[in-house]
C-alpha cells in the first residue's frame, strides 16, 4: 500500500488502496460461505449470490456518485417501489407495452435525480433534505395513483431480465441476464470514472471551490450524479420486480441499506474519496455477509446488530487508518 | 432560575387532578395480562378455534359478515337511540393491500344504510399514539357509536377503555384489546384455526417424512404467531419434516431468495405460509429452479388464486377474510337500534380449496385483491376495487 | 420568544432595518396555516381549533416536539441523530418493564430510562468524536444495534405502568396537556442554555466551523459528545411519555411514527440548518406545530395518509428552500 502511494499523483493508486480492504473482507465472506454450505461449493452458488446481489450493487454505483461528489440520496428506496408499481399498473400483462415501459422508468428514474439535482443544486437545499422530501412525495404520490395498493401485472418478457438467463453456459449452468446488465454497468461505471467527467465528479466532492475555481461546472456534474443514481433505481427496480414481481414493499430500506453497501466498500460521506468498485464490492459484501450468517442460523433479529457494528467498524476503521496516513 | 420552573411545573401538576382524559380504573386491572415476553400458546383457546371451525354459523347464509359462531348475546337496550346517526372508525393504517380491501369495502358498506348520516374516520397510520389521540378526539365530538380497529393490542386497551367510559357504544374489530368494556368484538375464528387448517392440509399432502418449509412474515405479531403456534405442533404429531422456519417481511424479493436457497440444499415438498403475500414468488422460485410445485398452503389473494387455477397447483387457501371489515358498521346500527348482538361476534373463516377455488375467485381483479372481501354484490363493483 | 429566540451569533453592522428571521417566518407560516386551516375545515362544516383539536395539535407536537429539541442540539453541532426512533421503543420497554406496574418503581424507572438513554447518547457521542465516524453512520450503525437487539428480544408490547404515572400522558390544564406544558418548559430551558450561556455559545461556534473553534480553545469534542448526550436524554422522555399513554412498552412506537426522520424534518423546517451552527429550538417548536397542525388540518379534511406524505415532502423541500433563498439574499446584500 504504501508502494502505490508514492507512485505519483495520478488517481487510480489512491482508488486502489481504498477498494483493498473491502476486497479482502469479501474474500473472506466468500471463502467463509463455502465452509458453511454445500451450495457454495459450486460456481452456481455464487452466481446465484451475485444474481441477488445485482439490484443492491447497481443502486450501490449509483449513490456511489451522488455520495462521491458531496450528498446523499435517500429516494432511491421508494423510487424503486414507484417504479415497480408504475410499471405493473402501465403494462398490465400486455406483452406490447414492456419496452415503452421499460423505457418509460428509466425516464422516470433520470427525472426524478434531475428535479433531487436541481433542487440541490439551484435551490441551494441540502441533498439530505430533498431526497427526504423526494422519498415522502413518491410514496405518497404512487398509491395517490393507484389508490392504496399495487394494480395491474408486470408481462412475462418484462420478468424475464430479473428472473431468467442465458442457458446452457459451460461450466455455470445458467448465466442470469441480471448478472449481465450488472457487468455492463459496472464496466460502464469504470469507464465513466476514468473519464475526465468522472474525476472532475471525484474532485467535486473533494474540494468543490477549486473545481469552480479550475473551470468545472460543479452543479450541473451534482445534477448528473442524482441523475445516474435514479436511472441506477430505475435499473434495479427492473431487475427486483423482474425477480419477485409486484410487491408494495420492494423498495422499503433499500435507501439506508444502499448507503451502508457503499460506506461499507471505504467510499467516504460527504465526498472525495473511494472508488466505484469499492462502492460495489461493498454492496457484495453486504449480501455475502447476509447469507453467510443466514446459513451460520444466526437469528434474524440479530442481522441488524451485525449490520450496525460492521458499519460502524469500517468507518471507524477507515477513519483511523486516514489519519495515520497523514503525517 | 432552574428551581424556580421546577417548582412551577410541581405546581402546575398539582393542579390538574381536576381535568383528566385518564380512564376511571377497571375492576380487572389485576387481571391484565401483565404483557412480559408473552408465550404465545394458549391451549384453551386453540382448542376453541380448532372445534370452532366446525360450529355451524347463525345468521343469513349467503352473507358470512352477519354470521355469527356460537354467539353469547347482549342486550343493547341501554345504546338505543332514534337516528340518523354519526358513526366514528378510528382505523390502525391502510397501509398493506388487506386493509385497503377491507377499508373500501367498509366505506361502501357505511354509504348502504340511509340511517347513517355521518362517517367520521381517522386514520392512525400504524402509530399507536396517533390512535390514542384519535379515540379521543372522535369521542369528544358527536359520534353515536365508535368503531375502533386497534394497532397494538395492549397499547390500545387504555384509550378504548376511556371510550368506553364516555358511555357510547364500542365496537372493536381484528386485533382485540385487553378489556371486555366494548360491546362487541369482532373477529374470524383466529390464527390457530388458520395455522393449524394449513398444516393438516400439508400433513395431508407430504405425508410423513416429507419435507415442509414454514415461511412466517415477522415474529412477535400475536395472530401470526398463533397461526405458527398449531400449526408447528399439528407438522410434528403427523411426522411432518419441517425444513426450515423462515421470516421474509412479507417481501417477495427475500422469500424467493431464500426459497432459491433451500432448493439448492435439497427438495421441499410443501410450503406452510402465515401469510400468503409472498406465495406467487415462493412458487416462481420453484419454476426457475426447474422444480415441481410444492403443495402450498397460500391465502385468498388473487395472483394466488389465478396461479392456481391456470398451473392446477397442490393448494389450499385458510382465510382471514377482508369481509369483516362489513359487520363492524351492521354491529353499530343494531346497537343503536337497540338490537341484540354477540358480544364476542366470531365470523365463520372460509378455507377455499379445489372444490371451492371457482366460487371464491373473481377474474380481472389486481394482483394483491383479497377475494373474501364479501364485495362482489356491492354497488360499484369491481371498479371500485381495482 | 418569537424574535428574541434567533439565534444570530454574527451580527453583521450596517442596515438595521427589519428583516425577517427564519423563525419569525415559521410562526408566520404558523399563523397563516392556521387561517387557512380553519377555513377549510370551516368549509366542510367542522371547527379546527375547538377544544379538540387544541388538543390533538398539542398532544401530537408533545413527543415530537420532544425528539425535536433534541435533534436541534444535536444538528446545531453540525450532527444529527438517526438512532432517536429506535432509541425511543427501546426506553419505552425499559420503563414500561422496570415499573411493572408497580407506583413505587417509577422513580427507579424514570431514572434507569433516562440513564440508559444517556449511555446511547455517550456512545453515539464517542463513535463520533473519538472514533471519528460520520454522525450518519454512527448513529444509523447506533439504530441497528438497537433494533437487532429489539427484534431479537421483544415480540410485542411488554411490561406495564401503573395508573399514577398514567397521569402524565392524560392529564390537562384546560385544553393544554400537561405533558405539553412540561415539553414547552424544557423547550424554554434548552433555548435559555443555547442563547444565554457559554456551553450554548460554544454548541453554535462548534457547528459553525469546528476547526475554528478548535483553535479558539474550545473542547468541539466535548460539546458534540454532551449535546448527543442530551438528544438521547430527550428521546428518554418522549419515550416515558409516550409509555404513559401506551400503558405498556411497545418496540417499535418510535419507528412506527418515523420520528429520526420526522424529528429532523421538523428542525430544518424550523429553520435551522442542516450543516449546523445557526438556527434554534423556537424555530423547532414552530416546526413541530406546523407539522402537528398540518397532520390536524389532513384529518378534519378527511384526507388520504397518501396525500399526507405528498404535502409532507413537498413542505419540507419548499421550506428548506426558501430558507435557502432568503438567506442567499441576505449573502448579497
Amino acid at each position: 500500500m504504501t508502494q502505490t502511494e508514492t507512485q505519483s499523483q495520478s488517481r487510480r493508486p489512491k482508488l486502489a488502496s481504498s477498494t483493498i480492504p473491502v476486497l479482502a473482507v469479501l474474500a473472506v465472506l466468500l471463502v467463509a460461505l463455502a465452509f458453511a454450505g454445500s451450495a457454495y461449493q459450486e460456481p452456481a452458488g455464487y452466481l446465484a449470490l451475485l444474481k441477488r446481489a445485482a439490484p443492491l450493487m447497481i443502486l450501490a454505483i449509483g449513490q456511489y456518485f451522488v455520495i462521491v461528489s458531496g450528498g446523499f440520496d435517500l429516494s432511491v428506496g421508494s423510487l424503486v417501489t414507484a417504479e415497480v408499481v408504475i410499471a405493473a399498473r402501465l403494462i398490465d400483462g400486455d406483452e406490447s407495452a414492456t419496452l415503452w415501459v421499460m423505457l418509460l422508468m428509466l425516464g422516470i428514474g433520470a427525472f426524478v435525480g434531475l428535479v433531487n439535482g436541481a433542487i440541490t443544486t439551484r435551490l441551494l437545499v441540502p441533498s439530505f433534505i430533498v431526497t427526504l422530501g423526494m422519498l415522502l412525495v413518491l410514496d405518497g404520490a404512487v398509491f395517490l395513483w393507484t389508490g392504496g395498493a399495487p394494480r395491474g401485472a408486470l408481462s412475462d418478457s418484462f420478468r424475464t431480465v430479473g428472473r431468467q438467463g442465458i442457458d446452457g453456459v459451460p461450466v455455470i449452468g445458467q448465466l442470469p441476464w441480471s448478472v449481465v446488465v450488472l457487468a455492463v454497468i459496472v464496466v460502464l461505471a469504470v469507464l465513466f470514472m476514468r473519464s475526465p467527467t468522472g474525476r472532475t465528479l471525484l474532485a467535486v466532492g473533494d474540494n468543490e471551490t477549486a473545481v469552480w475555481l479550475g473551470g468545472g461546472r460543479v452543479e450541473r456534474l451534482r445534477t448528473l450524479a442524482f441523475v445516474l443514481s435514479g436511472l441506477s433505481a430505475a435499473v434495479a427496480a427492473i431487475l427486483l420486480g423482474g425477480f419477485a414481481g409486484v410487491s408494495a414493499q420492494v423498495g422499503d430500506g433499500l435507501e439506508f441499506r444502499v448507503i451502508t453497501a457503499v460506506v461499507l466498500g471505504g467510499v467516504v460521506l460527504g465526498g472525495g474519496r473511494g472508488s466505484v468498485v469499492a462502492a460495489m464490492a461493498g454492496a457484495l459484501t453486504l449480501e455475502s455477509l447476509f447469507s453467510l450468517l443466514n446459513l451460520l442460523g444466526v437469528a434474524g433479529g440479530l442481522e441488524s446488530t451485525v449490520q450496525g457494528v460492521i458499519i460502524i467498524a469500517a468507518v471507524a476503521y477507515a477513519a483511523v487508518n486516514w489519519r495515520r496516513k497523514k503525517p | 432560575m432552574k428551581r424556580l420552573m421546577t417548582v412551577g411545573v410541581a405546581g402546575l401538576l398539582a393542579l390538574t387532578g381536576c381535568s383528566s382524559d385518564l380512564p376511571e380504573a377497571p375492576p380487572t386491572v389485576s387481571s391484565a395480562p401483565s404483557a412480559t415476553k408473552s408465550e404465545f400458546f394458549d391451549q384453551a383457546e386453540h382448542d376453541r378455534q380448532l372445534s370452532l371451525r366446525d360450529a355451524a354459523p347463525q345468521g343469513p347464509a349467503d352473507k358470512p359478515w352477519e354470521q355469527a359462531l356460537n354467539p353469547t348475546m347482549v342486550d343493547t337496550g341501554k345504546y338505543a337511540k332514534p337516528g340518523p346517526y354519526e358513526i366514528c372508525f378510528s382505523n390502525a393504517s391502510v397501509d398493506n393491500p388487506w386493509r385497503q380491501v377491507g377499508w373500501k369495502t367498509m366505506q361502501v358498506e357505511a354509504t348502504l344504510h340511509p340511517e347513517i348520516s355521518k362517517f367520521t374516520v381517522l386514520d392512525a397510520e400504524a402509530k399507536d399514539d396517533k390512535q390514542i389521540s384519535d379515540i379521543q378526539q372522535l369521542t369528544s365530538g358527536g359520534c353515536h357509536a365508535l368503531i375502533v380497529s386497534p394497532n397494538t393490542t395492549a397499547t390500545l386497551t387504555p384509550a378504548v377503555e376511556a371510550a368506553c367510559a364516555k358511555g357510547i357504544p364500542v365496537i372493536v374489530f381484528d386485533r382485540g384489546v385487553n378489556t371486555k368494556c366494548p360491546v362487541t368484538f369482532i373477529h374470524p375464528i383466529g390464527g390457530y384455526a388458520f395455522g393449524a387448517t394449513a398444516a393438516e392440509f400439508l400433513a395431508s399432502k407430504v405425508g410423513q417424512g416429507g419435507k415442509v418449509l414454514a415461511l412466517r412474515v415477522l415474529p412477535g405479531v400475536d395472530v401470526l404467531e398463533h397461526r405458527w403456534a398449531a400449526a408447528e405442533r399439528i407438522l410434528a404429531a403427523k411426522g411432518v419434516q419441517v425444513a426450515g422456519v423462515e421470516f421474509t417481511g412479507n417481501d417477495g424479493a427475500k422469500a424467493k431468495s431464500i426459497v432459491s436457497d433451500y432448493l439448492q440444499r435439497g427438495d421441499i415438498n410443501g410450503i406452510w405460509m402465515d401469510d400468503g403475500t409472498a406465495a406467487v414468488p415462493v412458487l416462481e422460485a420453484f419454476e426457475d429452479a426447474g422444480k415441481k410445485a410444492p403443495a402450498i398452503s397460500g391465502e385468498d389473494q388473487q395472483q394466488f388464486l389465478d396461479k392456481w387455477k391456470t398451473e392446477g397447483l397442490t393448494a389450499q387457501a385458510p382465510t382471514y377474510p377482508t369481509y369483516q371489515w362489513r359487520t363492524p358498521v351492521i354491529a353499530a346500527l343494531k346497537i343503536l337500534k337497540g338490537e341484540q348482538v354477540p358480544q364476542e361476534w366470531i365470523l365463520p373463516q372460509p378455507v377455499i380449496t379445489d372444490q371451492t377455488l371457482d366460487q371464491y375467485r373473481s377474474q380481472g381483479m389486481p394482483p394483491l385483491h383479497y377475494a373474501l372481501c364479501g364485495c362482489q354484490q356491492m354497488p360499484g363493483y369491481p371498479d371500485k376495487w381495482k | 420568544m418569537t424574535a428574541t429566540a434567533t439565534r444570530q451569533p454574527v451580527r453583521r453592522h450596517g442596515t438595521r432595518k427589519f428583516r425577517l428571521t427564519p423563525t419569525m417566518s415559521v410562526y408566520i407560516a404558523l399563523v397563516v396555516l392556521l387561517v387557512a386551516g380553519s377555513v377549510l375545515v370551516g368549509m366542510r362544516g367542522g371547527v379546527l381549533l375547538d377544544h379538540g383539536g387544541i388538543l390533538n395539535i398539542l398532544t401530537r407536537g408533545t413527543v415530537l416536539g420532544l425528539v425535536a429539541i433534541g435533534q436541534t442540539m444535536v444538528i446545531l453541532t453540525g450532527s444529527l441523530d438517526l438512532s432517536v426512533a429506535y432509541l425511543i421503543g427501546l426506553c419505552s420497554l425499559i420503563a414500561a418493564e422496570t415499573m411493572a406496574g408497580d407506583p413505587g418503581m417509577i422513580v427507579p424507572a424514570v431514572l434507569l430510562t433516562i440513564g440508559f438513554a444517556a449511555v446511547v447518547g455517550l456512545v453515539n457521542g464517542l463513535v463520533i468524536t473519538a472514533l471519528k465516524v460520520n454522525a450518519f453512520i454512527a448513529t444509523l450503525g447506533v439504530a441497528l444495534i438497537i433494533r437487532g437487539y429489539l427484534e431479537n428480544t421483544y415480540t410485542g408490547p411488554a411490561g406495564s405502568v401503573p395508573r399514577g404515572f398514567q397521569h402524565l400522558g392524560y392529564d390537562r390544564i384546560g385544553p393544554i396537556p400537561v405533558s405539553t406544558v412540561v415539553m414547552l418548559v424544557l423547550a424554554v430551558i434548552v433555548w435559555w442554555y443555547l442563547t444565554r450561556t457559554k456551553g450554548g455559545y460554544h454548541v453554535y461556534a462548534v457547528g459553525g466551523d469546528e476547526e475554528v473553534a478548535r483553535l479558539s480553545g474550545i473542547r468541539t469534542g466535548r460539546t458534540i459528545v454532551t449535546m448527543h448526550v442530551l438528544c438521547s436524554v430527550m428521546a428518554g422522555l418522549a419515550a416515558l411519555f409516550l409509555v404513559s399513554r401506551l400503558g405498556s412498552g411497545a418496540p417499535y412506537v418510535g419507528t412506527d411514527a418515523g420520528y429520526d426522520l420526522e424529528s429532523i424534518a421538523a428542525v430544518v423546517l424550523g429553520g435551522t440548518l442542516l450543516s449546523g451552527g445557526r438556527g434554534g429550538v423556537a424555530g423547532t417548536i414552530g416546526g413541530v406545530l406546523i407539522l402537528a397542525t398540518l397532520d390536524t388540518i389532513f384529518d378534519d379534511l378527511g384526507v388520504t395518509p397518501f396525500l399526507k406524505d405528498v404535502v409532507r415532502g413537498a413542505v419540507l423541500i419548499v421550506a428548506v428552500a426558501l430558507y435557502a433563498r432568503s438567506q442567499l439574499a441576505r449573502r448579497a446584500r
